[in-house]
């Protein structure tokens, strides 16, 4: 029991234990003296409740930091008493009353008692007795407003991403380290910065409403595809796919939809996510080369991800009013190619007016060179090129891997391999990606 | 993170002939609202008796159809879901919660078994 305490609480950056440390061996044979396998039961419930506490909580402390702690503590009451006393009914609601009562305690005491009761008197008056389950729309609206805080625009990108993960994914510094491939004391070290920034700034523990919430929602749907994006296409290192990252964007982007239902650019990226991950299983190959879209073996795909990207595209279409925003058009081109049972029936024109769209929306280079390999299929590639030969001064893309590939390809194709064989080794020479390099040296060295 | 099909198993013969109570619905109800909302709920539903159904049989290379109800078994595939959690602790302590919303009278088996990805 001692030994299972401090592998939870040993570790102050840690959420729950790592999981090396826990009981949950799966050989059934417990690492310490908990034959019922009470503690991995209580780190579980743990682990699920963990993102409504934090937010419980917060909305009482207005300190995502202090509720961390406050929540942690909350865990280690229940190691504590759980299996001596047994687990109570409802679980989450005793962790959730515990650490709330705890924070009232702290604000109580806390030097600047009168003005703190002045600033949260609404909130005190609403703390139930560790009897009474919170309500679940208060829930719902506090973990919004964690949601909104850990992706607020005063911290970096990366950091937004790491606190992110941690308070709302339930990922521990360490799962994120190894997400990342950046040494684990960085990443602690960037949600403690996170922390304190948000608490030195002042930052309201709030929803924002009225003409700033649209970039700042949009600034949270950024942040999840990013982590996504870091699953889907590792920017460095050996893997061609870190599929735990895509997974752990798609939760929170389904999570973000049923808390935010009328939002059309919520369901806009779940189903962007939802459709990119069904094609997860095709896109590597045995010896985990990336396979092409082209190439993919289509029975792979996953019809259930699939039908659930239809499904969640369907419902920002209904919920859009006006010009389409840009999760929502990425979403029908990836349905495009959902719908289409053989790389030949895929419907480009569809996809290249859909890509004129979305640059109309937020013009980018990268929706531009999207934008051209889909004209390259509808209309062939001398149009195609004259549209990629405009961005090639284009400094935001000026080491981006993936221009001098789309540009070889439709040299290749234009039977111009000469040139088409220097672009791909300066394809080459510019992805991180270990295995991406493979593919496109390879493609080089077939020009002739 | 895994996903995993729970099969939920119930003897037909002694389950409620009117099946869930209204009470018992509207648990299930909040209660899939709230795995929904954690994320981790992809497909879910019941399945109509037995009585309904077929079992199609491939033996010594001769196919052979059943019509239900099978009898023989005594407890049945009542309804599934299929969820993507952390791991099978998370997917245990969902259908935990699931199963706790039932009255005293049911007896259930949750099957939980983890999809082979690949």
């Amino acid at each position: 029991m001692t030994a299972d305490l401090c592998a939870t609480t040993a570790d102050p950056s840690g959420i729950t234990a790592d999981p090396s440390d826990t009981t949950a061996d799966p050989s059934g044979t417990a690492v310490t003296a908990d034959p019922s396998g009470t503690n991995t039961a209580i780190e579980t419930v743990f682990r699920i409740e963990s993102p409504r506490i934090i937010a419980g909580v917060a909305r009482i402390v207005r300190d995502v930091g202090i509720a961390e702690e406050l929540a942690q503590d909350a865990l280690v009451a229940a190691l504590e008493r759980w299996p001596r006393d047994g687990v109570p009914d409802n679980p989450g609601a005793w962790l959730m009353a515990t650490a709330r009562n705890r924070a009232v305690d702290l604000v109580r005491r806390r030097e600047n008692y009168a003005r703190k009761l002045a600033e949260i008197g609404r909130d005190l008056s609403t703390v139930s007795a560790p009897e009474e389950p919170a309500d679940p729309d208060d829930i719902d609206d506090d973990l919004l407003r964690l949601v909104f805080t850990a992706c607020h625009p005063v911290l970096s990108t990366e950091a937004r991403t790491a606190l992110t993960l941690r308070l709302l994914g339930g990922l521990t510094t360490a799962e994120i380290a190894r997400a990342f491939l950046v040494p684990e004391p960085t990443i602690a070290q960037r949600i403690v910065r996170a922390k304190r920034t948000l608490a030195t700034r002042n930052i309201a523990f709030e929803v924002p409403y009225g003409p700033e919430r649209e970039a700042r929602l949009g600034s949270v749907l950024d942040v999840i595809y990013l982590v996504f994006n870091e699953g889907y296409a590792a920017t460095a290192g050996d893997d061609w796919l870190r599929p735990s990252l895509c997974e752990d964007a798609l939760r929170l982007a389904r999570v973000l939809s049923a808390l935010m239902p009328k939002e059309p650019e919520v369901h806009g990226l779940t189903a962007l996510l939802e459709l990119q991950a069904s094609r997860t299983a095709a896109r590597t190959g045995p010896s985990g080369e990336p396979v092409l879209l082209k190439d993919q073996n289509r029975a792979r795909w996953n019809r259930m991800l699939i039908a659930r990207g239809i499904a969640a595209l369907g419902r920002a279409e209904a919920a859009s009013s006006g010009a389409p925003g840009p999760y929502l058009l990425q979403a029908a081109i990836a349905a495009c190619h959902a719908h289409a049972y053989t790389y030949e029936e895929t419907d480009w024109s569809r996809i290249a007016t859909l890509y004129g769209l979305l640059a109309a929306r937020s013009p980018s280079p990268v929706v531009e060179l999207n934008r051209a390999v889909a004209v390259s299929m509808a209309e062939g590639p001398a149009p195609a090129l004259a549209i990629v030969d405009s961005l090639t001064d284009d400094p935001a893309l000026r080491d981006y891997h993936l221009l001098p590939s789309v540009r070889g390809d439709l040299l290749s194709r234009l039977g111009r391999t000469t040139e088409a064989r220097a672009e791909f080794e300066r394809a080459a020479s510019l992805t991180r990606n270990e295995r991406e390099r493979e593919l496109l040296s390879r493609r080089a060295a077939e020009q002739s | 993170m895994p996903r995993f099909l729970t099969l939920i198993r119930i003897d037909e013969k002694n389950a409620p002939a009117e099946g869930p109570s209204p009470e018992l619905q509207e648990r299930m109800g909040q209660l899939l609202e709230e795995i929904t909302k954690a994320g981790v709920m992809l497909d879910t539903a019941g399945l109509t008796p037995t009585a309904d159904g077929s079992r199609v049989h491939w033996e010594d290379g001769k196919l052979s159809v059943t019509d239900g109800p099978f009898t023989e078994s005594k407890e049945v595939i009542g309804g599934y879901s299929i969820s993507q959690c952390k791991d099978k602790a998370e997917a245990i302590e969902w259908t935990k919660r699931f199963l706790s919303l039932h009255e005293d009278y049911w007896t259930i088996t949750a099957e939980v078994r983890e999809i082979a990805e690949g």
